[in-house]
């Protein structure tokens, strides 16, 4: 069969760098191709050189791309036009941003309309808003971008792309910005929507469950080259290449649980209420509270991990705060080792920021980009009178960086020279240079991509035995947990939903949430 | 919609009564009326006879803020502070130290501004409007480039230049408009030509610029890219997708200024002869009538906050995305 | 030695700008030793237009620095009395320098190269007969027997004078081309000679043709127009840099404070603000002026010599001008604090028990300078162009000062007359034309560089 799309040794560079280096590819109709790979691999940029969107200063120096017998290349601006949004269509990664603000979602639809078809009826706009699922289509037409919700609008942009029935679908990311229930959904809808318009899908991710779910056919890439290629039974039970084998091994090995063990209690949170006010009217009167917190009670052993779990605004991320005291608690309290916290004076706190610390979710905004790693691992020691002399610390941050796995040639570098793995490597020091016994993982793995994930994932589990460490691991990855955590607790809309021990809940869940959530994880097809 | 529009106005209030406390200090307070007299009587050994009945003709003479002389309510109302200072909020402007009547001043000579002020901003803004958007349509080209540079350097020259640099080709040269003056009614148009075109090209470098920053800010969004991968041509993308974005920081910054438009430009007005506001308060300065000075400054802080109010009610009607609460 | 018999007489503002010179000098230091921080600055200067316009900027500094040291000649000992007086009118370094264009005043107005005044006069021929004649000037080309030779003159001396600069110039940018540059400098260096060059000719030329021209002629009482617009680089340097000086520590203190602190803090720092802000900007200093206005004339004694009592009325016009307007600043480093302190290195910080302040310091200052810095320099520009208006208003500095301000009021008059006197207004305009140029397209690309939200279109994945 002749392939509808056929990507030819396409190059691109940026000055005279090479970010996409003579990859070659094809997709038949009715085909979902899957292009993998991390961030920096070269995967967007390929899906943009396809549709002639490149920004400036990226050039395309090289290669072919052929749309059945058309080359795209050689076509004029005009003649392009009418390939985008008729022939080859497009879906972003986020949705929030990639619909116009100040024009309704009907009209964003029929402007496509209007151009590639000559007139857009409202019965049309109506109808593809139903077959993406949009409820009472019939009134939401007139509804702006910023009235829907997240899956909503990528629901939208996918009503836009299919309007014109295009040949190709080009789908960047599309799920990496929603929640994992949300995820799930947008996948079902564009496997219906492709098999009821017999849709060839180019489908660009990092996710590997979301590959092992919706693709036909694999090419993985990395640095600008695809380094296989292969059809989807094949990929995971073969896997040609040593990066595409670390890349299926990424995901969860769904039977690999912690061993149960006791543990000495360390901190107990009893009914803590985190709201904040809701002000109205003339004189700003405080007329109700938004409950990002609304009664949570969680329990902590030493050598413990908890891992909670939810969706985005479930409240996880406020408990964590509200624990290291960057948030006031409405109600409740908070027991770390034996003594009420909550409670205390700024100044009586002091002693328990050294026991409890803290890893945030984005390598990037957790350094301060002015101050040199010695400095940044430093400042806590300093702030809470550790370490001793100056030579002393100085010999213990070396000590640090080496057992995070960096080199002590690194102390005097500023955090931009560092990778995202290697910043949060430094974020790791920065918190055991403290010596807590608590710390609080704010999604410290999400930002990763998954090759370097599992990397940060292991230290930070050697460090929890050779340290005594516990963990309150927040995050919105139920597919980390098994082999992380002790227990799990589910939280939505700032209440605990459920709570056990891991392999109890991710194996028999109890509540319909949390049943929800687990089916929502796309996994790796069963032969494996 | 409403309580923000009376929550606003209250807000108003506190800052109003902070110019007023402000202006009475730094009137009244850090130069007594004694100084002042001195100074309006120009000699510096003027009699002490001739200082107190300046001062009674011109109600200074009585206590700042506690008149001991009376009782009752008449222990706060006779005083300067009462009289000079709390009337303004009733908009009652008093008499210049010159003996005329402020408020019938005002009335007359804000019209002459208006008639200047307003079409120089509004011919301003669309002009300075279409340059940028079609800056915006050669972007990171040569043109570019080109025509930014050309921006900077109309704003480093100095407002006076655009001015004297008008008058001399304009009307001394050519003959084109009268130098200055003004005429009530239609014929006005004649005096009127002059200051207009001044006014919008010396606001054309600052202007295009800062619109051109706006309209690439909104160029780069992700969903110009949508639209792009729509098949939209890049003139619709322009005119559909980036224009009315754009649009909403434009209009909302400018909008602060409308009210303020009565106030008119010192600069302008004086430079051409118009008897405006702006010429009524360089006047003001120069005769050093302290009266006027105050009651300006007051009239200035209610446009400025009508301004501050008429801002955000704008976000509400050009943002589908803003409502008020 | 003549020279010695001075004494040094500084002026208030001359200590303001050595101390702002001073901390800008610890500021290079402190970026110096940041490598990020040098590596953002380093592409400020590898553009063109940033090097050319930086120096542009530095000429005009110098001018004004070298224009700041002040003293008082001695005066020559009188017969009755032994003590030591010194002349009542200051004198500087630069007064020094410019020396040929000092004392050759003409009796009026004439034009940029003249020979003959620009007004007529009842001039005595040889005969006894009195005619209405133009007469020849005292100084500007009196060399100059026969008026035929006048243009040649000029060009004959103009490229004397621009050879015997160049020549020097070439030998010194030829060694420091081949032996002292390093290879791996990335600086536009061709733009940089080329500056420099300009630079040095235009000013060398300036000089020497002065010594027998009025180079852009005299002003109505006979003044070098030239002399003049140079003096009023340091008028309009200093109520740049000073008036800037003055908006910091306030904008700085309320803005982070406001942003960092927020809840009450805040409320009282916006209304502050606003209630600022409500006054319209040109009133408030109009109004602050008259009253510096009074307190001059209500208290004479303070101010014993002329040029204290204008360097007074500078300051507090400085001072003025800072006052009324740290408020742009202080809004747009209250909303960047309230978006650093949410980071999470902040956060971070809180959670080490680091105290307030020590965030403050460490963390959000050093993370807001960018946009202090594009300020400083905005403002900078803006100072010097509202001094031509305060000053056209008349709530500007001192008439007995040089600036360009009052250098523009006088050509109201001048452009009237018949024929036009134009040299002195295009005087003004040059000088203040190229400092301000200068000074916004540097900021331009201090904001391309340290400005994320202008570095285009940014990454691609």
């Amino acid at each position: 069969m002749k392939p509808l799309l056929h990507v030819e040794n396409l190059q691109i560079k940026a000055g005279n760098t090479p970010l996409v280096d003579g990859i070659s590819f094809s997709i038949s109709a009715g085909e979902v191709f899957a292009l993998v790979g991390e961030s920096g691999s070269g995967k967007s940029l390929t899906s943009l050189a396809i549709m002639r969107l490149l920004a400036d200063g990226l050039d395309i120096t090289d290669g072919d791309v052929r749309l059945g017998n058309d080359s795209l290349f050689a076509l004029t601006e005009v003649q392009m036009n009418a390939v985008r949004g008729r022939r080859i269509a497009m879906v972003f990664q986020e949705p929030q941003s990639s619909l116009n603000p100040v024009h309704t979602i009907g009209r964003q639809i029929g402007e496509v309309l209007a151009l590639h078809r000559g007139k857009a009826l409202r019965e049309d706009i109506v109808a593809l808003l139903e077959e993406v699922g949009i409820p009472d289509a019939n009134a939401r037409i007139n509804w702006y971008p910023h009235q829907l919700s997240g899956g909503q609008k990528q629901r939208v942009m996918i009503a836009m792309a299919l309007a014109c029935e295009p040949e190709l679908l080009i789908a960047d990311e599309p799920t990496t910005a929603l929640d994992v229930t949300i995820q799930k959904q947008i996948l079902e809808l564009l496997n219906e929507l492709r098999r009821s318009r017999d849709l060839a899908v180019l489908l660009i991710t990092h996710d590997m469950g979301v590959v092992a779910e919706m693709a036909d056919r694999i090419a993985v890439m990395r640095h600008g080259h695809i380094l296989e290629q292969a059809e989807r039974s094949e990929f995971f039970v073969r896997p040609e290449h040593e990066y595409s084998r670390q890349l299926i091994h990424s995901l969860p090995q769904p039977d690999d649980y912690l061993t149960e063990t006791e543990h000495a209690p360390l901190l107990e949170v009893t009914d803590v209420k985190v709201w904040f006010p809701e002000k109205r009217g003339v004189l700003q009167r405080v007329v109700g509270h938004t409950k990002a917190v609304d009664g949570i009670s969680l329990k902590i052993g030493r050598g413990e991990t908890l891992a909670l779990v939810g969706e985005s605004g479930s409240g996880k991320s406020t408990v964590g705060r509200a624990i290291l005291r960057l948030e006031d608690t409405e109600s409740g309290s908070i027991y770390f080792d034996g003594t009420r916290v909550d409670s205390l004076s700024r100044r009586a706190f002091a002693p328990y920021r050294k026991r409890i610390q803290v890893i945030f979710q984005d390598p990037f905004s957790s350094m301060n980009p002015r101050m040199t790693v010695r400095e940044i691992i430093e400042e806590g020691m300093l702030s809470l009178g550790l370490g001793g002399s100056s030579e002393s610390r100085l010999q213990r941050i070396e000590t640090l960086l080496k057992r995070v796995g960096l080199d002590a040639s690194h102390l005097h570098r500023y955090p931009h020279e560092f990778s995202g793995g290697q910043r949060q490597r430094i974020a790791i020091a920065r918190a055991i240079a403290v010596e807590p016994e608590l710390i609080i993982c704010d999604e410290p793995t999400s930002a990763l991509d998954v090759s370097i994930r599992g990397q940060v994932l292991s230290l930070l589990q050697e460090l929890q035995q050779e340290m005594g460490l516990s963990y309150l691991f927040i995050t919105h990855d139920l597919s980390i947990i098994p082999h992380l955590a002790h227990r799990v607790a589910v939280m939505r809309n700032g209440k605990l939903v459920e709570q056990g021990n891991t392999h109890s809940l991710m194996s028999d869940p109890q509540h319909e949430y949390t049943q929800h959530l687990l089916a929502a994880v796309p996994r790796i097809p069963e032969h494996a | 919609m409403l309580a923000y529009i009376v929550r606003r106005l209250l807000y108003a209030v506190p800052i109003l009564i902070g110019v007023n406390l402000l202006t009475f200090a730094l009137f009244f307070v850090v130069n007594t009326p004694d100084q002042m007299a001195r100074v309006q009587l120009g000699d510096r050994y003027v009699s002490e006879v001739a200082i107190q009945e300046w001062k009674v003709q011109r109600g200074y003479d009585k206590p700042l803020l506690f008149n001991t002389a009376h009782e009752g309510p008449a222990a706060v109302t006779e005083t300067i502070f009462f009289e000079k200072s709390l009337s303004l909020f009733a908009l009652d402007f008093g008499k210049s130290d010159a003996g005329r009547n402020i408020a019938a001043d005002i009335e007359q000579r804000m019209w002459p501004s208006l008639a200047v002020a307003l079409p120089t901003f509004a011919i301003g803004i669309a002009v300075n409007i279409a340059f940028a958007l079609f800056v915006v349509m050669f972007r990171a080209s040569l043109f570019d480039t080109g025509a930014m540079i050309l921006c900077v350097a109309l704003m480093s020259i100095s407002g006076v230049f655009y001015v004297i640099a008008g008058q001399f080709f304009f009307a001394k040269e050519w003959n084109l408009v009268p130098v200055s003056g003004y005429l009530s009614g239609v014929d006005a148009w004649r005096f009127l030509l002059l200051p207009v075109i001044i006014g919008v090209i010396s606001g054309i470098g600052g202007g295009t610029r800062l619109y051109r920053t706006l309209f690439l800010e909104e160029a780069n969004k992700d969903y110009v890219r949508t639209a792009r991968a729509k098949g939209v041509s890049e003139l619709t993308v322009l005119f559909r997708h980036i224009l009315p974005n754009g649009m909403i920081p434009i209009l909302t910054s400018v909008v602060v200024v409308i009210p303020s438009l009565f106030m008119g430009s010192l600069l302008v007005e004086s430079f051409f002869g118009i008897p405006g506001l702006g010429s009524y308060t360089l006047e003001a300065i120069q005769a050093q009538d302290f009266a006027i000075v105050r009651s300006m400054v007051f009239l200035g802080s209610v446009l400025y906050i009508i301004g501050l109010l008429l801002t955000d009610i704008s976000y509400t009607l050009v943002d589908p995305r803003v409502r008020l609460s | 030695m003549e020279v010695f018999d001075v004494r040094v007489h500084l002026l208030w503002s001359d200590i303001l700008i050595f101390i702002l010179v001073a901390s800008l000098l610890c500021f290079v230091v402190s970026v110096l030793k940041n490598p990020l921080a040098r590596g953002r600055w380093a592409k400020v200067f590898e553009s063109r237009i940033g090097a050319a316009s930086f120096m542009v900027i530095l000429f005009y500094v110098l001018i004004a620095l070298t224009d700041s040291l002040h003293f008082q000649k001695r005066l020559e000992a009188t017969a009755e009395s032994t003590d030591v007086h010194y002349a009542p009118e200051m004198t500087s370094v630069l007064d020094l320098i410019l020396a040929p264009m000092l004392d050759r005043d003409e009796k009026t107005y004439s034009a940029p190269f003249a020979i003959y005044s620009f007004a007529k006069e009842n001039i005595e021929s040889d005969d006894g007969t009195v005619v209405r004649e133009f007469p020849r000037l005292e100084h500007g080309g009196s060399h100059i027997t026969m008026e035929e030779q006048h243009v040649a003159d000029i060009v004959v001396k103009s490229l004397t004078a621009i050879g015997w600069t160049l020549v020097p110039i070439l030998i010194v940018l030829f060694i420091h081309h081949w032996y002292i540059r390093k290879e791996d400098s990335r600086l536009p260096w061709p733009v940089i000679y080329f500056t420099f060059a300009a630079i040095v000719v235009v000013s060398s030329w300036a000089l020497q043709m002065s010594q027998y021209y009025h180079v852009l002629g005299t002003d109505k009482v006979g003044q070098d127009v030239l002399y003049g617009a140079i003096k009023a680089i340091r008028t309009g340097v200093l109520i740049g840099t000073l008036a800037t000086l003055v908006t910091l520590p306030l904008a700085v203190l309320l803005g982070i404070s406001a942003g960092y602190f927020r809840g009450w803090v805040d409320d009282v720092v916006q209304y502050i603000y606003t209630t600022l802000n409500s006054i319209p900007g040109i009133l408030l200093i109009a109004a602050s002026v008259l009253l510096i206005n009074v307190y001059i004339e209500t208290n004479p004694e303070q101010f014993k010599l002329l040029s204290d009592r204008a360097d007074f009325r500078f300051i507090a016009l400085c001072f003025i001008l800072g006052m009324t307007s740290w408020t742009g600043l202080c809004r747009l480093l209250r909303a960047e604090t309230l978006k650093v302190s949410q980071l999470e290195y902040v956060q971070a910080a809180h959670a080490f028990g680091v105290s307030r302040w020590r965030v403050i310091m460490r963390h959000i200052l050093p993370n807001t300078t960018h946009i202090i810095l594009i300020a400083l320099v905005l403002d900078f520009s803006a100072f010097v162009l509202a001094e031509a208006v305060l000053s056209y208003i008349g709530v500007g500095v001192d008439s007995s000062m040089k600036s360009w301000g009052n250098m523009i009021n006088e050509a109201r008059s001048e452009l009237a007359r018949e024929p036009v006197v134009w040299w002195s207004v295009i005087a003004a305009f040059i000088l203040m034309f190229t400092l301000v140029l200068a000074a916004n397209l540097f900021s331009d690309r201090v904001r391309d560089v340290f400005d994320p939200r202008m570095s285009g279109s940014g990454d691609n994945s």
